[in-house]
């Protein structure tokens, strides 16, 4: 951790994003305030999230000459102790402690770069003076003051970067797209829109770094020639959207945002718009058309955004993490940025890790690691006696990589190779208890949900691809099955208009690359090895049994007998499949036969 | 239940009239009476140079928007992948049976509705449930249960 400026007394920084609140972070913080309320003699101040949701809350303490202390996992109880012996007595809680330099958190930490996530659980998201302090909205003076918008586009150009939404298209690119065509008014556009399942970068960095997103777009305003700016943000973030609202204000108040940004004549305006929840919005002509108040359908491209986005005026569309690369690329020259990565994908990538993970939350890496070594090395594997068994990249556009491939590097040539995507950056791991053929039924569920309804083939497709999974989970999968699907599939790719068509049968598809048997299995074996598809599944006690009596205690239909401490025993003619006292037991002891 | 139709007016007057200002208005709209009612889409449709089919495309397209009253508080069981990986619908199961209605219901005495959501962004403590703007992780069946009897006091 950095350290930070003396101080005269000892800082109290707790971790307040949704992910450490949802821990209970501020109940800590409350305990804090009141402490000092009391005379305890510290300042409190929060930050976001430093991305190790798995070990949230999270607490930083200060001393006063800059040592920075981060305790993980800071339950009430220990808070008082931390602030007992640490802030009054002096004495650091070394067994709460995570020390960077060695073991677990070495490794956790040790393959990470940090660009996007640079400031995230360090600065307070709520006080612009923080940001200033780590030489925020420098990058945006300086091309104001010293560049040409051609020099801004060419050093993004030369970094490298590419669109983080999921697509990779060049940034550089397509700002020079927008520079080159003429008209009085333009547009700036951040998606905020982060609807994929099992991803949640955009949220932590709108929450823990709001300005880092506000300073990139206002590069960009200055770098295409525009003065107006909206950062589409779904409504389901709504303490992004706070602190979102707050930065625009700070920064306004401040002459960084608003008319004659530091007295050069540039006017930049950023207003933040809610979204109300339809994963299509994501795709950007989308976005546009629900922007300007319609339903969110998209419409044929070209004319690209470029040349024709929001009211018809020429718009760069950009997602979050992208514009948060921004500053730092202008801060630290296109060379320093294309240090990192690979040769066609240059720079770092911010991954939410979450599912059957020991090390939940997110990551950021160079360009080109393997995906091993973001699972099992910065991950910690599955934290349990079971094996992973695949990764789930890019939410409903991707699919699922089996172990196999764990060599595979992270970018985006080498991903789209295993049939997945790069996406937006959710991985979701998996081990032998989730069920491949429930994951692609999942998926359909969602994205026939999500279909805008436009093109026939995702709007009707999705729901045959969806009704033919579900016979399968019930266990009335046929054998043609498998066949129908591939044809369904290849059909729905061929013939939707936007990204979520052509990527919906991803899913399935790279379920039935990888893991066919199991598809085999619940048809033809009428078997679910994963003891997900309750139709499918039977279960028993093993000799392991403890007698605990905890699945007796919550099997729903009474089916599971046995006294205290002894093996329990389930009747199967009672047994109705739910599979609670899989879930409930605690020593692994009840097996899918 | 009538509607106080003045507040759909202020709400028109602070957001515009515009059709580009549909979603601002029905989010308004939402947010004071807790669903979009009938008489304010009419109401809107007076008022404005947008039309009734229009506000109801939009207030059909998006999850958002919901066109029957709620609970007071509302319950959203996430059902994004890793909460899904990591046993959501037992969850649901469980407030179900907790509060004694379906996903999507209110129970009888509008205290509570139950819905699930696609995604809440706090798949790191997967699974979790939103209980209006709060968010509680690592659940399982009896700590979702125990949400609601916390919140019964």
């Amino acid at each position: 951790m950095q350290a930070a400026d003396k101080k005269t007394r000892k800082q109290i920084v707790v971790g307040m994003s949704t992910c450490n609140i949802a821990a209970g972070s501020q109940d800590v913080f409350d305990l804090v305030q009141e402490r000092v309320d009391a005379g305890l003699d510290a300042d409190v101040k929060i930050t976001g999230c430093f991305g190790m949701c798995f070990s949230e809350p999270q607490v930083q303490v200060i001393d006063e000459d800059g040592t920075t202390h981060l305790y993980s996992g800071v339950s009430k109880a220990r808070i008082k102790k931390i602030l007992d012996q640490h802030v009054e007595g002096g004495e650091p809680v070394d067994k709460w402690e995570n020390h960077f330099a060695e073991g677990e958190d070495l490794a956790l930490m040790g393959k990470q770069k940090r660009i996007v996530l640079r400031n995230c659980g360090v600065i307070d998201p709520e006080s612009l003076d923080e940001y200033l302090a780590v030489d925020g909205y420098q990058a945006l003076e300086k091309v104001l003051k010293e560049q040409t918008p051609e020099e801004v586009i060419a050093t993004v150009t030369e970094a490298g970067l590419r669109g983080r939404g999921g697509a990779g298209f060049p940034t550089g690119l397509k700002w020079k797209f927008t520079h080159g065509y003429e008209n009085d008014k333009k547009y700036v556009i951040c998606n905020a829109d982060e609807g994929d399942p099992g991803a949640f970068m955009d949220r932590a960095t709108l929450e823990s770094d709001p300005h880092a997103v506000l300073e990139g777009m206002a590069i960009g305003g200055f770098a295409t020639g525009a003065d107006e700016a909206y950062v589409y943000c779904r409504a389901e973030y709504p303490m992004a959207i706070e602190r979102l609202n707050k930065a625009i204000a700070d920064a306004e108040a401040r002459n960084l945002l608003g008319e004659n940004i530091m007295g050069t004549g540039f006017n930049f305006s950023i207003h933040v718009k809610e979204g109300a929840g339809a994963f299509v919005c994501g795709e950007e002509t989308a976005l546009l058309i629900s922007i300007e108040g319609q339903r969110g359908m998209p419409r044929v491209r070209p004319p690209f955004p470029a040349e024709s986005g929001l009211f018809g005026k020429p718009t760069t569309i950009n997602n979050v993490e992208t514009w948060a690369n921004v500053p730092w690329i202008i801060r630290n020259g296109a060379e320093a940025y294309a240090a990192n990565g690979t040769e066609k994908s240059k720079g770092t990538k911010v991954f939410a890790l979450a599912g059957k993970i020991k090390h939940g939350g997110l990551v950021e890496v160079p360009m080109g690691i393997t995906l091993d070594e973001v699972v099992h090395e910065i991950g910690g594997g599955t934290g349990t006696k079971r094996e992973v068994k695949a990764v789930q990249m890019g939410g409903p556009s991707g699919g699922c990589v089996p172990r196999t491939l764990f060599d595979t590097h992270v970018d985006y040539d080498e991903v789209n190779k295993t049939g997945a995507i790069m996406g937006s950056g959710g991985m979701v791991v998996m081990d032998e208890t989730t069920c491949m053929v429930d994951v692609a039924r999942y998926f359909l569920t969602f994205t026939r949900a999500e279909s805008c309804g436009k093109c026939t083939f995702c709007r009707v497709g999705t729901t045959r691809m969806l009704e033919i999974l579900e016979r399968i989970c019930a266990g009335d999968g046929k054998p043609e099955d498998i066949p129908l699907l591939e044809d369904l599939a290849e059909q729905i790719k061929n013939t939707s208009l936007c990204g979520l068509g052509q990527t919906a049968p991803n899913p399935v598809l790279t379920t039935l690359r990888y893991f066919r048997e199991e598809y085999e299995e619940h048809i033809h074996d009428k078997k679910c090895r994963a003891g997900k598809c309750r139709n499918l599944c039977k279960y028993e006690i093993t000799e392991d049994c403890t007698g605990c009596t905890v699945c007796a205690i919550n099997c729903p239909v009474d089916a599971i007998t046995g006294a205290k401490k002894e093996l329990h025993i389930i009747d199967p003619e009672v047994c109705i499949s739910c599979g609670v006292c899989r879930e409930v037991c605690n020593f692994e002891s009840v097996k899918v036969i | 239940m009538t509607i106080d139709l003045k507040k759909v007016d202020a709400i028109v007057a602070a957001k515009g009239t515009q059709s580009q200002y549909a979603i601002p208005v029905l989010q308004g709209v939402q947010e004071e009476f807790r669903y979009v009612p009938r008489e304010a889409i009419e109401r809107i449709a007076e008022l404005t140079e947008m039309t009734e089919s229009q506000l109801y495309g939009v207030a059909t397209f998006y999850s958002q928007f919901r066109l029957q009253p709620v609970g007071e508080k509302i319950i959203k069981v996430c059902h994004g992948t890793a909460c899904h990986v990591g046993g959501a619908e037992g969850l649901t199961e469980a407030l179900e049976a907790r509060l004694g209605v379906k996903s999507g219901e209110n129970t009888e005495d509008m205290k509570y509705t139950l819905d699930s959501v696609a995604c809440v962004g706090c798949c790191s403590l997967a699974p979790v449930v939103m209980v209006d703007d709060l968010t509680f992780g690592r659940l399982d069946r009896k700590k979702a249960a125990k949400i609601i009897d916390d919140l019964e006091g």
